[in-house]
């Protein structure tokens, strides 16, 4: 060891020199970090998606595709909406207030939809984002209520639905599924990725 | 520097190159201190079997994985047919293969049982706590790469498997739906996450994994290893400095490992050969079809090694958070009027107390099925730190803690058996108290692991010759 003092006058320009490498190096992990983000391909594959709903019977769901992920269009029977009344009571969010997925503004009625029969939705629960199962058929089954009405099942972690997309109460999806902005471009013909607004 | 040596007068050519080596690089030093002159106690039993197993695991997984890189393909439109391609065309790929995917279950099946030996004979305490840390940070990697491995065959219990768990980092307050987008890549799980997510696991992880396995190997030996009787084997040595019970690790527990060794070939073997999916449980049957973005399969649930802490996350609904609630208030109320604080540390307890209580309701439920999924990993950590009982080995702990123990380990099956199967109103609730039991026994062992009557430690460890 040597036994000369310590010059304080290196001692800050040492300092100065390795709180710029930290800058520096921290200035580098920015590109890197960026790679992570969504790639100009993949933001651009939005497309709005148009679907021919007049061969749809009532009762009867469609699944398409859009950005990725199954949208629904349900047609209800006059029942089905009828049994919403029933679950308005046992639904976490009966009005879609909650913003985590925010409703349109023509979807925060009791049927979610802008026409009373056609239900539009992502088919992806709010939980952790997997598909709910189709549980239609009402009255009791295996993971359901005894006074079933008619709705969807999320097999993951058991979510339960109505057949507005609503969540009932303690259960451990905290929002409604998702409705994406849609309208129609003529009586049959909806457009699912964009609404009047845009 | 070390001194230059000289191989000795009339040495062989082997002496006299190994002379030349010793004197650019430590061969022989390295050899001594981990090998023959690393001394470990002499009456280590069967769990001790599971460290070198867990070694041998990974070196298999290193070396099929490298062959399976070979043939696979990273793309959303091929992987799932080159993982086919690897089953059928290629010579010989289905052996490899099924080594690889059962390698991955053996390779829990050994470290959980490494884990449990380790808690059972107090081999995180001191002075072995980086010893135990090194290995807990080992399971959480071991945990990235088995998840990362499991999209890559592209499957549907690969696809909504990676689907359910990138977005539980969705449930992050605040930066979840970003941090979910940042690690996807792309809106949905799609080509972009498959093709980072073979990133991590045929390079970014492994290379970790491989420091800290290092790490691991380096402070042990550094501390020394613990043994079934929870003695300091270096407290009584031999004239020359050895320690009394202490045996060379080479040649007497590399031969002893090398039985393990070969009772763990035999049953490997027999999975792989004979029961590769093992019913299942391996290899999920639902991982047979090909992704599909648009239906989730009827019953998704994770492969057996992580559904202890899958059960704990569905274990967490809005009444159980209610439940955690209550155990906070009753916790800072008890600690408020027994822990002898002072006035300023009282105000410390009731405050925080009363804040995490309003985080707990302001959140939602989801959120805080994460924390406590990723809480029962991450406390594993602090176990030195918990754990306050006067010796370290379970024998000569009270034998009420021997049932702490069994109970823990019935509670881990229990909730692992809870977790493959579909969600039930009965299993919620056995899984919430499971949950509760799990995190209790971690969180109060501070005070029952000082509770009950101590035997007395012998000076030497307990071992028959044979």
């Amino acid at each position: 060891m040597s036994e000369a003092v310590a010059d304080p006058g290196r001692r800050t320009w040492i300092a100065i020199t390795c709180g710029a490498g930290a800058v520096g190096g921290a200035a580098v992990a920015v590109p890197f970090v960026s790679t992570f983000t969504p790639s100009e391909r993949a933001r651009a594959a939005g497309a709005p998606v148009q679907v021919d709903i007049s061969a749809l019977k009532p009762g009867e769901k469609l699944t398409v595709e859009w950005r990725g992920k199954p949208v629904w269009i349900l047609r209800r029977t006059p029942e089905q909406l009828e049994t919403l009344k029933k679950t308005e009571a046992q639904v976490a969010d009966p009005k879609s207030l909650r913003t985590q997925y925010p409703t349109p503004d023509y979807a925060k009625n009791t049927h979610r939809s802008i026409k009373p029969e056609v239900f539009v939705g992502v088919g992806i629960c709010s939980h952790l984002g997997c598909s709910p199962s189709d549980k239609l058929q009402a009255g009791p089954q295996p993971s359901l209520p005894d006074d079933w009405a008619g709705g969807f099942l999320c097999p993951c972690h058991g979510s339960t639905f109505d057949v507005a997309g609503r969540v009932f109460k303690n259960k451990p999806a905290p929002d409604n599924l998702e409705v994406p902005p849609h309208m129609y471009l003529s009586d049959t013909v909806l457009l699912i990725g964009e609404d009047k607004k845009a | 520097m070390a001194e230059f040596k000289e191989a000795p007068a009339g040495a062989t050519a082997g002496q006299k190159l190994l002379t030349w080596v010793d004197n650019r690089f430590p061969a022989s030093k390295l050899y001594k201190e981990h090998l023959s002159e690393y001394y470990a106690p002499k009456n280590f039993n069967f769990m001790y079997f599971f460290g070198s197993l867990a070694m041998l695991v990974l070196v298999i997984q290193i070396v099929t994985g490298i062959f399976l890189v070979m043939h696979y393909k990273p793309d959303a439109a091929l992987a799932f047919a080159s993982v086919e391609y690897i089953m059928r065309d290629v010579p010989w790929g289905w052996l490899v293969r099924y080594m690889h995917s059962t390698g991955a279950s053996a390779f829990f099946v050994v470290v959980y049982l490494h884990m449990f030996r380790g808690m059972l004979y107090g081999s995180y305490r001191k002075p072995r706590e980086l010893v135990w840390i090194f290995g807990c940070a080992i399971f959480l990697c071991l945990m990235a790469e088995a998840f990362f491995g499991y999209l890559l065959p592209w499957g549907q219990m690969s696809y909504w498997g990676a689907q359910v768990i990138v977005n539980l980092f969705a449930a992050v307050p605040f930066v979840g739906p970003d941090l979910a987008l940042l690690i996807r890549g792309d809106y949905v799980v799609s080509d972009a996450t498959l093709n980072r997510f073979f990133s991590f696991h045929v390079i970014a992880i492994p290379l970790v994994l491989i420091g800290l396995v290092a790490a691991h190997i380096i402070a042990l030996h550094e501390v020394g290893s613990n043994n079934p009787d929870g003695i300091e084997i270096k407290a009584k040595k031999d004239a020359q400095g050895r320690p009394l019970d202490g045996i060379p690790f080479h040649p007497y527990y590399t031969v002893h490992d090398i039985m393990g060794v070969s009772v763990f070939l035999l049953l490997f073997s027999a999975v792989v050969f004979l029961a590769p999916e093992m019913g299942g449980y391996f290899l999920e049957y639902n991982n047979f079809i090909p992704a599909d973005p648009l239906k989730t399969p009827a019953h998704i649930a994770p492969v057996w090694y992580f559904t202890p802490y899958y059960s704990m996350l569905r274990a967490t609904t809005d009444p159980m958070v209610n439940v955690f609630v209550v155990l906070v208030a009753l916790g800072a109320a008890v600690t408020l009027l027994l822990g002898g604080l002072s006035r300023n540390a009282k105000v410390v307890v009731a405050v925080s107390a009363l804040v995490f209580i309003g985080l707990l309701k302001a959140f939602d439920a989801k959120f805080w099925g994460v924390v406590v999924m990723g809480g029962a990993v991450v406390i594993m950590f602090f176990l030195p730190w918990l754990d306050n009982s006067p010796v370290k080995s379970i024998r000569y702990r009270p034998n009420w803690h021997k049932w702490m123990y069994t109970v823990f380990a019935i509670n881990m099956v229990v909730l692992g058996y809870l977790g493959i199967k579909p969600p039930s109103d009965a299993g919620t609730l056995i899984s919430q108290i499971g949950t509760i039991f799990y995190f209790g026994f971690f969180l109060l062992m501070p005070f029952w692991s000082r509770i009950g009557e101590f035997k007395p430690v012998p000076e030497r460890v307990v071992f028959q010759p044979h």
